[in-house]
C-alpha cells in the first residue's frame, strides 16, 4: 500500500516538472522580441520535445496527466495564472494567450463533433463568428453581458441546427461539403448585410460585469494590471468549464455512444443506439461551445468583421484538431499554443503561416497520424482500479 | 406453444438477384436452430432483415408476438434480439469493457444530466456494469478479465470473437443470432467457443439461438434442429442427421451427379 502511494506521488513529479518547464519556456518565448532569439527558442522547443519523446519522458508525463488528472489540472491552472502574473502589464501577450484559451474552447467544441461523433465541421469559424456578432448586437442593449455570452452559444447551436437535416442525411465527405457551403454562405451573408455592418463589420462594446467594466486597467496597491487581465481570468474559467464538460462527456456512456456510432454506425444501431439523437446532441453541444468562445472573443477584440470568420479560419481550427490529437483535450491545448503563438512571434513567417499550417498537418498525418498527443483508451475514472 | 420468431413469405431482392424468395421460418422458444445452406443462399441476408439492417420487399416477421417487419435496428434490439457479425464488427480502438458496454445500451442510463452531473450515481452504475461484464467474460476467457481496459485492436481473432459474443449476451437477449462464429478460427478454437456459449445458456435457459455455420461438426453437436436454405428458399427442415441425408440438401451442396 505504502509502495503504491509512493509510486503515485513519484509519478506526479513528472507532470509537475513538465508543467514547470513548459511554463518557463512559454514565458521566455513570449517575452522574446529579437527574431534570432525567437527562432532559437522555437528550435530548442522542437529539439527538446523530440528528445523527451525519444527518451520516454513524454510517456511518463502523459501517464501522470491521465492518472491524476484532477491534480495535474489544478497545477496547469496555477501555471496559466503564473504566466498571466508575469505579463500583467503586457496587453499584447495577454491578448495572445486569451486567443489561445478561447481558440482551445472552440476546438474542444469541434472535438466533440469530429473527435467523438465523427461529424466533420468545416464551418467552425462561422459558428465562432455567430457568437461574436451576437455580442456586437446585444452588447448595445441593457442585457447582462454574461447572458449575452450564453446567448452567443445558444444562437450558434440554433443556427447550426439548420445544418442538421443535410448533415444527418449524408455521410463523411458529403456532410463535410455541406458545412463548407455554410461557411461560404455565412461570410457572404455578413458582407451583404448592412444591419450587421457589411464588410466593414461592427464595434463590440466591452464586457461589463455588475458595473465593473472589463475595458479599464486595474490598479491594486500601486500595481497596474492590464485591462486584458479580467478577460484572461474569464477566458481561463471558460476553458476550464469546457474542458471539464468535454472530459465528463467522454468518460460517460454518452462518450461511449459517440465513439460507437463514429466507428460503426450499423453495429451501433444493432445494439440499440439512437444514431440521430447522439449526432444531434454532439453537433449542438459542439456549436454551443464554439459560439460561447466566439461571443467572449468578440468582446475581447472589440470589433467584428466578416473577414475574421472565413473558411480559412475554419481550416485552422480543424488543423489544430488534427495536430493536437483528435479526442485528446490536453493535445488540443498544446496544438493551439503552437498554431496561435508561433506565427505571432515568428514575424518572418507571418505571411507564410498558411504554408506552415499545411506543412504541419501533412507532417502529422504522415508521421504521427494520431496527432502530437494521441488519445488514450477511455478510463471512466482516472486511476480507478477494480 | 407460440413461436418466438416467425417469418412468413419474406422476400428480398438486390437488383435482379433474389436473395430471399418467400422464406417461411419458425423458431420456438429455447431452441437452438442451425441455419445452413450453400454460399449465397440467403442466410446472412435473413439475419440482416431480422435486425433491421435491410428492409424486406415482402412478407412479415413477428418476434415474441410483436410485428418487427422492417423495424429499425434499435427497436429490434430493444425487443430482445442481438447478434454477432460474420466479419467481426468490434470497435477496435475501444477497450474490451467499452465494446461489451455497447451491447448493454438499454441498461445504462442515457440521460445527459445523469452522465455529466451525477457522477457519483454514474460511478455506481459503472462499477456494477464492470462487475457484470467481468463475470461474463470470465466464462469465456478468464485471462481477458484482467485486461478489460486494453484496446481490442491488440487481441487475436479468437478473443475478438469472444468479446463480440459477450457484447451480444450482456443484455441477456431472448434471441441470439450467431453469424458464422467459426469464421477465421481453427477447429479447436471453434469447439471451445461453442462450449462457452453452451455454458452461458446453461445459466440462462430462456436463450434461443439461431446459428449460421459452415462447420457441420458444430451444427451437429449443438443444434436441436436445422433449416436448410437454397436460393433464398427453405428446402429442408429437421434434426441434422435427417436433413444431411436428404437428397435435395445433398444436391444443393454438391450439385447433381
Amino acid at each position: 500500500m505504502a509502495g503504491k502511494a509512493k509510486k503515485a506521488r513519484a509519478g506526479l513529479w513528472w507532470a509537475i516538472i513538465a508543467l514547470a518547464v513548459v511554463t518557463v519556456y512559454l514565458i521566455a518565448l513570449l517575452s522574446a522580441e529579437k527574431q534570432p532569439v525567437v527562432m532559437s527558442l522555437i528550435a530548442l522547443g522542437i529539439v527538446s520535445a523530440l528528445a523527451a519523446g525519444w527518451f520516454g519522458v513524454l510517456q511518463n508525463v502523459a501517464r501522470d496527466f491521465s492518472e491524476h488528472e484532477d491534480r495535474t489540472g489544478l497545477f496547469a491552472i496555477v501555471a496559466a495564472l503564473m504566466i498571466a502574473a508575469w505579463f500583467h502589464e503586457d496587453h499584447f501577450v495577454l491578448l495572445l494567450i486569451i486567443t489561445v484559451l478561447l481558440t482551445t474552447v472552440a476546438t474542444l467544441g469541434l472535438n466533440i463533433q469530429f473527435g467523438y461523433a465523427g461529424v466533420l465541421n468545416f464551418a467552425g469559424a462561422s459558428f465562432f463568428g455567430i457568437g461574436a456578432y451576437t455580442s456586437a448586437v446585444l452588447n448595445t442593449t441593457a442585457m447582462p453581458h454574461l447572458l449575452v455570452l450564453l446567448l452567443g452559444g445558444l444562437l450558434a447551436a440554433t443556427i447550426g441546427s439548420v445544418l442538421l437535416l443535410p448533415v444527418l442525411r449524408t455521410r463523411g465527405h458529403y456532410a463535410a461539403l455541406i458545412t463548407i457551403a455554410f461557411a461560404l454562405l455565412f461570410k457572404t451573408f455578413l458582407e451583404v448585410n448592412d444591419v450587421l455592418g457589411g464588410p466593414q463589420g461592427m464595434q463590440v462594446k466591452g464586457m461589463n460585469l455588475f458595473g465593473w467594466s472589463f475595458n479599464d486597467n486595474i490598479e491594486i496597491g500601486g500595481i497596474t494590471l492590464s485591462f486584458y487581465m479580467s478577460y484572461y481570468v474569464l477566458s481561463l474559467a471558460l476553458l476550464i468549464a469546457a474542458f471539464v464538460l468535454v472530459r465528463r462527456l467522454e468518460r460517460s456512456w454518452i462518450g461511449l455512444n459517440l465513439d460507437a456510432l463514429r466507428l460503426d454506425e450499423i453495429a451501433a444501431g444493432c445494439f440499440g443506439l439512437d444514431i440521430t439523437r447522439w449526432k444531434i446532441t454532439a453537433f449542438l453541444i459542439g456549436n454551443f461551445l464554439i459560439g460561447l468562445a466566439g461571443a467572449l472573443f468578440g468582446m475581447v477584440g472589440g470589433f467584428v468583421a466578416p473577414n475574421n470568420y472565413t473558411f480559412a479560419d475554419s481550416l485552422i481550427l480543424v488543423s489544430i484538431l488534427l495536430l493536437g490529437g483528435i479526442g485528446n483535450p490536453w493535445g488540443l491545448i498544446v496544438a493551439t499554443l503552437i498554431v496561435v503563438v508561433v506565427p505571432e512571434k515568428l514575424q518572418t513567417i507571418q505571411e507564410y503561416r498558411f504554408l506552415l499550417y499545411a506543412l504541419m498537418v501533412i507532417g502529422v498525418l504522415l508521421f504521427r497520424p494520431e496527432g502530437l498527443l494521441p488519445r488514450p483508451v477511455r478510463r471512466y475514472f482516472p486511476g480507478w482500479r477494480p | 406453444m407460440t413461436a418466438l420468431l416467425e417469418a412468413r413469405g419474406v422476400v428480398r431482392r438486390f437488383g435482379g438477384v433474389v436473395a430471399l424468395d418467400g422464406l417461411d421460418l419458425v423458431v420456438q422458444p429455447n431452441e437452438i436452430v442451425g441455419l445452413i445452406g450453400p454460399n449465397g443462399s440467403g442466410k446472412t441476408t435473413f439475419f440482416n432483415i431480422v435486425t433491421g439492417i435491410y428492409g424486406a420487399n415482402a412478407g412479415s416477421i413477428t418476434f415474441d408476438r410483436a410485428d418487427i417487419t422492417n423495424a429499425p435496428s434499435r427497436a429490434v434490439y430493444r425487443a430482445g434480439i442481438t447478434r454477432t457479425f460474420q466479419r467481426s464488427r468490434l470497435s477496435l480502438p475501444l477497450s474490451i469493457f467499452d465494446n461489451i458496454m455497447i451491447g448493454n445500451h438499454t441498461r445504462l442510463d442515457q440521460g445527459l444530466w445523469f452522465n455529466l452531473m451525477r457522477r457519483d450515481a454514474f460511478r455506481k452504475q459503472f462499477e456494477d456494469s464492470y462487475t457484470a461484464a467481468r463475470a461474463l467474460i470470465d466464462v469465456f476467457e478468464p485471462e481477458l478479465s484482467d485486461r478489460m481496459f486494453e484496446p481490442v485492436a491488440n487481441l487475436p481473432m479468437i478473443d475478438r470473437r469472444r468479446i463480440e459474443i459477450c457484447r451480444a449476451l450482456i443484455s441477456e437477449p431472448k434471441l441470439l443470432l450467431l453469424d458464422e462464429p467459426s469464421a477465421g478460427m481453427t477447429h479447436d478454437e471453434t469447439a471451445e467457443l461453442m462450449d462457452d456459449i453452451m455454458l452461458v445458456r446453461e445459466r440462462n435457459k430462456n436463450l434461443t439461438i439461431i446459428i449460421v455455420e459452415h462447420e457441420m461438426g458444430v451444427i451437429e453437436r449443438i443444434t436441436d434442429r436445422c433449416i436448410v436454405l437454397n436460393f433464398g428458399r427453405k428446402i429442408a427442415e429437421g434434426p441434422y442427421r435427417t436433413v444431411a441425408a436428404d437428397p435435395q440438401v445433398q444436391e444443393a451442396y454438391l450439385g447433381t451427379a
